[in-house]
């Protein structure tokens, strides 16, 4: 077998790249970037892991993967096994393959970071789900002896999503409530096709609801019913829905007609797939040159999709320098191979344009560095007299989100802190109203898929520990 | 999926359907709105409610066909499911005792006044309506209206039906009359909102409208929606529908609402086409 290769010559073989879509035919499509591996190079790849003892590698894990066992199954070419190590604690292995920072995670935690390149752990993963979906194996579901127990979880977004699958899996009874007509929030609206295919999300959505996740579209809760409904019907609440509330920089021009939130630029795109107007309905407007304003991962999606729709020029506007930029060095080495203009240390002080509200321009000013602010990174400073001109026909807001206070409103007892998000215990993961729980974006802020997983995950145990003990929100 | 229980031709091109949705039918309140998806392909568009029946479980939308989705709508028939369904959606009208007040409606605005007519005479108003259009046949409503209305005005363009003119002619002569006037509402085309609050401005009267703007999620989501309301940006869908006039930046809000006019040309003729294919499919089959 192949793991019979001694461990100094496990050391000495490099990390296997992964196949991609070359920059020049990728910015023409939306299919995915990345190939992924294929069945040797997983097992190649594998083949480098040193099976740790005490592997570090899990405790950068906020999945709880058991990464060296299903690692060891991809030597032993046991994909099954392996997909069943992965989904024991991960029900979104596929996306978490794909949009999971691993680089700061798992891959951060390696040894072999100490001589050459870490196990490329979320490419591994990534073959595994493909590999297991392609080939029809599915986790076990008629295991599980039903409680008759109620949880209503709000949000079908990562945070969501995990908390249900590992619910349902200690047999409670969940329905899952999502607002929008499609399952998988920021994965379905906010992440592009090319970074993760949808077929994918709702794959995997499926398996979880096979669990006999009960799931509920189209009901906006705040809305549709409120909190205090739930709390009638439920036992236990888990409150997952995301800081969606777009964040404008509120510089004169920003009503203008060409100016969007990246959500809703997103929203369009990847919810409503306006990239295949008119066979969809929703229409988009591209520019000549379109203008992105902010650089996290969010902003990198933006200026992408942007250039696969049809703009000749792409910008990224950041007010800080490149060392600061907060995406994953990833995206931002595919923007930079599909020609993406960064514009460092430049703050957008108006949007221009003409009665009709088309933007014709952007003035901008230049900015420097100063001392550092209270996030630890140096503050961009404005360089008097350096304002100028960006010939751009629209402009894309990518600054970030802030909490959606629809939820809290509808919801008593339930304190958020000064930015609207939920107060939770760190530790139960319980709001400041007993039996109902919070996690992912709108009780850190946008954040990554992997931590709201995580989130969801710890939620799923406290809940779960809280009905255990007899409590009930009915009580 | 979310079952059309009735459907009605008002005029030409304007229709009313009644649609299963008891959720919403729960906790509905006038002013409110809805989003619609007609199939998993389609755009979601927003439509006030024109009216609900809590114990069927029904709510009640008016449309009239300006694009492709409203044209599919109008193709449902009884019986049929629309793909998507949400509300209710945004803030509710501010009902409560004023005294007198006068809805103004126009087009399907007509209908999107009657709850808010209805809930205001039971509230203890003195209700005045006035309704108006181009001409007698796209008066719609007007019986449910006089229900509910202490005094109803009908306008045509054309003078076909009750008085030649504008709602906007009817309501100076209102305000010109009548002092104790304490608010007006207004619903209908973009235009004649900005007529009727520039109108009011003159007597200082409070004058609502319920803007129409184009939106994605309806639940503060995307800020496509959002127009600038005394010089503060504000969403349509969670601060809204219903604005105090005389804030509205109206130029702005134009703008915005006629931001894909090219487009939805696009869809509907994209769309009348694949009609015309498959009505060709059909006898050659």
């Amino acid at each position: 077998m192949a793991d019979m290769i001694p461990v100094k010559e496990r050391m000495k073989r490099e990390q296997i790249s992964m196949r991609e879509q070359s920059p020049d035919k990728r910015i023409a499509n939306f299919k995915e970037v990345p190939l992924g591996y294929t069945r040797e190079d997983a097992i190649k790849e594998a083949q480098r892991c040193l099976q740790c003892k005490n592997p570090k590698c899990m405790r950068g894990c906020p999945a709880e993967i058991n990464i060296p066992q299903f690692i060891k199954y991809i030597v032993e070419e046991d994909f099954e096994s392996a997909y069943l190590t992965i989904l024991k604690t991960d029900a979104l292995p596929a996306v978490t393959g794909r949009v999971c920072p691993q680089e700061e995670q798992c891959q951060k935690e390696c040894v072999l970071n100490n001589t050459g390149k870490p196990i490329a752990i979320g490419r591994l993963e990534r073959f595994v789900a493909d590999w297991a979906r392609k080939n029809h194996i599915h986790g076990k579901t008629d295991t599980v002896v039903k409680k008759d127990i109620k949880v209503a979880v709000v949000g079908s977004g990562p945070a969501g999503l995990s908390c249900a699958a590992d619910l349902a899996k200690m047999g409670y009874h969940v329905t899952l409530f999502e607002a929008l007509h499609k399952l998988g929030g920021v994965l379905v609206y906010g992440i592009p096709e090319f970074r993760l295919p949808k077929t994918i999300v709702e794959y995997e959505v499926n398996e979880i609801k096979k669990i006999g996740v009960q799931v509920i579209t189209d009901y906006v809760v705040g809305a549709t019913g409120s909190v205090e409904d739930l709390k009638k019907e439920f036992d236990a609440i888990f409150l997952a829905n995301g800081a969606g509330a777009p964040r404008f920089m509120n510089i004169p021009g920003e009503n203008m007609n060409d100016v969007y939130s990246a959500n809703e630029f997103l929203t369009r795109s990847n919810l409503m797939k306006a990239y295949l107007f008119p066979e969809y309905d929703t229409p988009i407007k591209i520019g000549r040159k379109a203008a992105t304003i902010g650089a996290g991962n969010v902003a990198m999606d933006s200026a992408r999709t942007a250039l696969r729709l049809g703009a000749q020029k792409s910008y990224i506007i950041y007010r800080r320098s490149r060392k600061e930029v907060p995406a994953r060095a990833e995206e931002v080495h595919h923007a930079e191979e599909e020609g993406i203009i960064f514009n460092f240390l430049t703050l957008p002080v108006r949007v221009l344009g003409n009665k009709e509200g088309k933007v014709t321009g952007m003035e901008c000013i230049k900015m420097k560095l100063g001392e550092p602010d209270e996030s630890g990174r140096r503050r961009p400073v404005p360089i008097e007299g350096s304002n100028f001109t960006l010939e751009v026909d629209m402009v894309i807001d990518a600054i970030g989100t802030m909490a959606n206070p629809i939820i809290a409103k509808s919801a008593q007892g339930v304190e958020v802190n000064r930015w609207g998000y939920f107060k939770i215990d760190e530790k139960t993961r319980m709001t400041t109203c007993e039996g109902i729980f919070a996690g992912g974006d709108i009780v850190r802020g946008a954040a990554t898929v992997i931590s709201a997983v995580g989130d969801g995950k710890v939620a799923a145990r406290s809940i779960a520990t809280y009905l255990s003990s007899g409590k009930s929100l009915k009580k | 999926m979310y079952q059309i229980i009735k459907k009605e031709k008002l005029y030409q091109d304007i229709y009313a359907m009644w649609i299963k949705a008891p959720e919403i039918a729960r906790t509905v309140q006038p002013g409110q709105f809805i989003i619609l998806m007609t199939r998993e392909e389609g755009e979601r568009i927003p439509l006030t409610v024109a009216d609900y029946d809590r114990e069927k479980g029904l709510i009640v939308i008016v449309f009239q066909i300006v694009g492709k989705t409203t044209d599919e709508l109008s193709s449902f028939k009884e019986g049929d499911y629309l793909y998507s369904f949400i509300g209710p959606l945004g803030q509710k009208s501010e009902i409560d005792y004023f005294g007198t007040v006068v809805l103004v409606g126009g087009g399907t605005g007509i209908a999107c006044i009657h709850p808010i007519a209805r809930n205001l005479k039971k509230a203890g108003n003195k209700v005045i309506t006035i309704i108006g259009a181009r001409t007698k046949k796209l008066i719609i409503m007007e019986k449910e209206l006089r229900q509910v209305s202490d005094e109803l005005i009908i306008t045509t363009d054309d003078g076909s039906y009750g008085r030649k003119g504008f709602v906007t002619d009817a309501l100076k002569e209102k305000l010109d009359h009548d002092n104790n006037i304490k608010k007006v509402w207004t619903i209908g085309p973009p235009i004649m909102m900005k007529v009727t609050t520039s109108l009011t401005k003159a007597y200082s009267v409070d004058t609502i409208v319920s803007l129409n703007t184009i939106m994605v999620d309806g639940t503060g989501m995307c800020g496509s929606c959002r127009v600038s309301i005394g010089g503060e940006t504000k969403f349509v869908c969670t601060d809204g529908p219903e604005f105090d006039g005389q804030l509205v930046d109206w130029d702005g809000f134009m703008n915005r609402i006629g931001r894909y006019k090219k487009e939805e040309k696009e869809s509907w003729n994209h769309h009348k086409n694949q009609e015309e294919c498959h009505c060709k499919e059909r006898s050659n089959g």
